[in-house]
């Protein structure tokens, strides 16, 4: 078992015929995902990757019956992608691109409120689950393990890295998902704790949060309310300065709201082990999964 | 990219949103020239920074000698690090009553705010810590935008925390604050900005709605859609830049991801939360970070060499952490565009190299090769560069 993408998942990938799509959609073909068409407006009708290639994602959809889109085309037109595939009926939208203007994020949002639709990022990594071989998006396919650990984190590389360290000590992920870096994303920290509750694989999760917004505060209520699982959190940008925006489109301090104190603080009053580095992270995850 | 108040308000005119009648000088001639022509002024330096008038930045003319005088004063001014390259003439309101109204982005709701409250001129930041209850707030339909009877109820709420005389009636004030709410909103989507903010909103003793000040903030995301802006702001950017951290303006230039902290210790990484974290883990070693910078998802050779010139045009780095986490990005690229860096750029300052990822062995080969030492995990890495750097100070 795993969330949000199993081993049944049939992925199609807008803008697979781009470099980035075509290097990642190679990747994630390798690490076993069951990619089943691409969309290019323009280039329906040709090959690539030995998977056919549509026009328009719901044309993609009848002839293939895929489920999930993973989204890699550029900025300009990601938000207009991400509502086509909602349009069509997928329930997991997952977009990898970043820099897409915010306003055209917030309709994006909207439209996939609207139709029901399940969206992860942009502006992030994707998501992994290793013991249905599946993955949509660009988590290096050495990082996966399958195992007990959920992951949720909003930063790419992080994610990669706590998923290569708990690896090393013994300890791979029902699923990891990296929610993106971006003010308006999609699925929140809270929304994806909820689906790990509800997931018997996962026997724990650790969640990684950085400055900026209110996301892990809203998670560490949803945890303090009473949560079935133990939580490992993690929050990075502790020494960032208020007013500095940190690379993330999203990642600022800006006046009271954002700061990793109060982020470490209000997680902490939920029951969570916040640990300050990701070697603790790996202590944390061993003593509670030894503990049963 | 913020605008200046006048290009804000130059926005709101084609908006619809009326502003006081105004002209721009740049020179203390051509305020004089414009005061001719309106009357009493108020003079106001055009600065993307708020707090100007404290700074001095804002004067009353009665005269056009005065407004001369002014402009002349203003414009040798520096406000908060930022030189004035213009100032805003505009004819003196009959206040009756300051409002604020805002449009901008809430992260929480995933959706644009409408913020309106009667205690306006006010920094509203200021009034959201002390007096919450006196903002109203409205998170409209992305599609639809604000509607006739949400921007009414809206009035309603934030009438129901206002305190004193209301100079308008209270059917005439609903009426004009459907428009002028959907105007504002039609303008934040236009522009793609993540603030349209009008501050104070004015209500003239003979019933108009005014905006006393604007502030525009472009979603940066969103600027090639709007290179008309971007040339209009011509000469003016370069001075709406000249208080930021000249650093950044540099990194900026060179499309660069970079944020200057001050300390000594230059760190590079690849993904924002990554670097966030290794700039932690200095902290934590007790070193003093002199930066951030992310040099990104799939970076070559040449941009590494990019980010090491960057972080040594700070004077004040004394030592250099590299952390790579190679996912798209390939271990044996950083570690050739390190060495050629190194090389062309001679540093002779202490450089830890972490790395570990895609073909981590063969980037650590040609690293140890060229005499550079690489660590494998980062609370190693980080602890040697603090004390390769407090050595040196020694």
């Amino acid at each position: 078992m795993s969330i949000l993408l199993n081993s049944e998942s049939r992925v199609l990938v807008q803008g697979m015929t781009g470099s980035e799509g075509t290097f990642h959609t190679q990747q994630m073909i390798e690490f076993g995902t069951n990619v089943v068409a691409g969309v290019s407006p323009g280039k329906g009708g040709s090959q690539h990757l030995g998977r056919p290639v549509f026009d328009s994602v719901a044309e993609a959809v009848i002839s293939t019956g895929a489920t999930v889109s993973g989204v890699f085309v550029p900025p300009a037109f990601a938000a207009d992608a991400i509502m086509e595939a909602a349009a069509a009926g997928l329930q997991l939208v997952v977009c990898i691109t970043e820099l897409i203007p915010v306003n055209d994020m917030v309709r994006a949002r909207a439209y996939l409120a609207s139709r029901g639709a399940r969206l992860v990022g942009p502006n992030c990594p994707g998501l992994m689950s290793p013991g249905e071989r599946s993955k949509v998006g660009i988590i290096p396919n050495q990082n996966g393990r399958p195992g007990p650990v959920g992951v949720v984190s909003r930063s790419g590389t992080l994610t990669y890295e706590i998923m290569q360290s708990l690896a090393a000590a013994g300890y791979g992920q029902s699923t990891a998902v990296g929610i993106g870096g971006d003010p308006v994303l999609g699925l929140s920290f809270s929304d994806v704790l909820e689906l790990f509750a509800s997931d018997p694989e996962t026997e724990l999760v650790v969640m990684a949060g950085e400055i900026g917004g209110s996301d892990e505060e809203r998670a560490a209520e949803l945890i303090g309310r009473g949560y079935p699982k133990p939580v490992v959190g993690f929050i990075s940008g502790r020494t960032a300065p208020p007013g500095k925006r940190m690379g993330h489109a999203g990642a600022i301090i800006s006046g009271n709201t954002g700061s990793a104190a109060s982020k470490v603080a209000a997680l902490e009053r939920a029951g969570v082990e916040v640990a300050d580095t990701i070697e603790q992270i790996v202590e944390r995850v061993t003593a509670r999964l030894r503990r049963g | 990219m913020k605008l200046l108040e006048h290009q804000a308000k130059a926005q709101f005119r084609s908006e619809g949103i009326e502003c006081p009648m105004g002209r721009v000088a740049r020179t203390p001639l051509e305020a004089e020239s414009a005061a001719r022509e309106l009357g009493e002024v108020v003079v106001k330096a055009q600065v993307p920074i708020g707090g100007r008038g404290k700074a001095g930045g804002v004067k009353v003319a009665r005269t056009p000698e005065e407004a001369r005088d002014a402009a002349s004063q203003i414009l040798q001014m520096e406000i908060r690090g930022y030189r004035v390259p213009a100032v805003l003439l505009e004819e003196l309101l009959d206040i009756g009553q300051e409002l604020y109204l805002g449009v901008t982005l809430d992260r929480d709701r995933r959706r644009l705010a409408v913020l309106l409250s009667f205690a306006g001129g006010m920094e509203i930041e200021d009034v959201a810590e002390r007096t919450p209850e006196k903002i109203a707030k409205l998170w409209p339909d992305p599609f639809s935008g604000p509607l006739p009877f949400e921007i009414r109820q809206l009035t309603l709420n934030a009438l129901a925390s206002a305190q004193g005389e209301q100079v308008l009636e209270r059917s005439r004030l609903l009426g004009m604050m459907v428009p002028l709410v959907q105007r504002l909103y039609q303008l934040c989507q236009r522009l793609d900005a993540t603030l349209c903010e009008i501050n104070p909103l004015v209500i003239t003793r003979s019933g108009q709605l005014i905006a006393g000040d604007g502030k525009v903030e472009v979603d940066q995301n969103a600027e090639y859609r709007h290179q008309d802006l971007v040339r209009e702001l011509g000469g003016d950017a370069e001075a709406a830049s000249s208080g930021d951290d000249q650093l950044e303006v540099e990194a900026r230039r060179r499309g660069l991801t970079y944020v200057h902290l001050g300390g000594d210790i230059g760190v590079i990484g690849n993904g924002a939360g990554l670097v966030m974290n290794t700039l932690d883990l200095v902290k934590q070693q007790g070193g003093s970070p002199a930066n951030f910078l992310d040099i990104g998802g799939g970076a070559k050779a040449e941009v590494v060499r990019q980010a090491l010139e960057m972080v040594l045009l700070d004077p004040e780095v004394r030592g250099i952490f590299v952390n790579i986490f190679g996912g798209i990005t390939r271990g044996d690229e950083v570690a050739k565009g390190l060495i050629q860096a190194r090389d062309e750029l001679q540093i002779k300052l202490p450089l830890v190299v972490r790395m570990t990822g895609t073909r981590e062995e063969e980037g650590r080969r040609l690293l140890e090769e060229a005499g550079i030492i690489p660590a494998v995990s980062a609370p190693e890495a980080a602890r040697r560069v603090v004390e390769m750097v407090a050595g040196a100070g020694r």
